[in-house]
């Protein structure tokens, strides 16, 4: 089995065990109120470095090409508050026509 | 079941299921096949975690850095299923399926119509979560047949709307300057550790950032 096909069954096996295990345990074993204040964190930091990683790096090394100015048309379109699939598509669209020139 | 529940489940079921356009693109441009990514929608369910794990592997990362990140975003899940238990009230084969699609979209839609009655919730909970997996999975073979058909993902612009993608996932939740400043600091120490350590992992040390500023509480 290549490193492709671990990452997609292994990611969907634990994807299920968690919700099932959502619907298994009792409440008070998890109500820590530490614990769920860092749980509606941890989305912010691994998606915003996620977006830092894949815009300005590139097999380890960091990159500044066109896909940092389709990144920034994104945040634009984000802050007046355009549709998700405005927010992506200008991104592709500026990237791409940067590319191409 | 009433109407404005059902109204509610469907437009957030289409909108939400327009996002696996996006996912089944990138997942091609990060290298899985047509297969493997409509497997991911189908099994793993959950969008951030999707995108996750084709964007730690697409960016050369381990497959066992991509199930890290990808798990931890998958936690959440579990929370919400805490959540639904109660309301839902299923057994067996039921409670697998709820388990499934026990989702931001489906918990939220189910939450929202607490003032309509426990009913109307699990009609939310149930409708919404199918809604989502049906267009999520149709909207995921699209988008991946889509990029297989492009080629070259610079030359449509497919490497940045990876991350403009996921610039959309967490937009919503940056909420306060708490937040911003906890956002900022993980994409500057992710990047700052890139050239350091393998791919994958600068991405799941920003977890720790996560935890230090969840540590205490705030006033």
């Amino acid at each position: 089995m290549n490193g492709l096909w671990l990452g997609v069954l292994g990611t969907s096996l634990i994807a299920f065990l968690l919700k099932f295990s959502g619907h298994s345990i009792p409440e008070k074993y998890v109500t820590n109120p530490r614990a769920l204040r860092i749980n509606t964190l941890i989305p912010i930091a691994l998606l915003s470095a996620l977006v830092g990683v894949q815009t300005l790096t590139e097999k380890g090394k960091w990159v500044i090409d066109q896909k940092l100015a389709g990144v920034a048309v994104a945040l634009i379109a984000l802050s007046v508050k355009a549709p998700y699939f405005v927010v992506v598509i200008s991104a592709a669209v500026i990237s791409a026509v940067l590319y191409r020139m | 079941m009433n109407r404005a529940t059902a109204t509610q489940s469907l437009s957030v079921s289409f909108t939400v299921g327009l996002y696996g356009t996006a996912f089944g693109a990138a997942s091609i441009a990060a290298g899985f096949s047509i297969f493997q990514t409509c497997l991911l929608s189908l099994l793993t369910f959950s969008g951030a975690s999707q995108f996750a794990i084709v964007g730690v592997m697409g960016a050369g990362g381990s497959a066992l850095s991509g199930i890290a990140t990808a798990s931890l975003l998958g936690i959440r899940n579990g929370l919400y299923g805490l959540r639904m238990t109660p309301i839902l009230k299923v057994r067996g084969l039921k409670r697998v399926i709820a388990a499934q699609i026990t989702i931001d979209e489906s918990t939220g839609v189910a939450i929202g119509q607490e003032d309509r009655g426990i009913v109307a919730m699990r009609h939310g909970f149930w409708l919404t979560g199918f809604g989502v997996y049906i267009f999520w999975n149709f909207f995921t073979l699209l988008g991946a047949l889509g990029a297989q058909a492009m080629g070259n993902p610079s030359a449509w612009g497919l490497d940045a709307a990876v991350p403009a993608a996921f610039l959309g996932l967490v937009w919503p939740r940056l909420i306060g300057k708490f937040e911003r400043t906890l956002a900022a600091s993980s994409v500057l120490l992710a990047i700052a550790l890139s050239p350091i350590i393998s791919a994958g992992l600068p991405i799941i040390a920003t977890a720790l950032l996560a935890a230090a500023f969840g540590w205490k509480e705030r006033v």
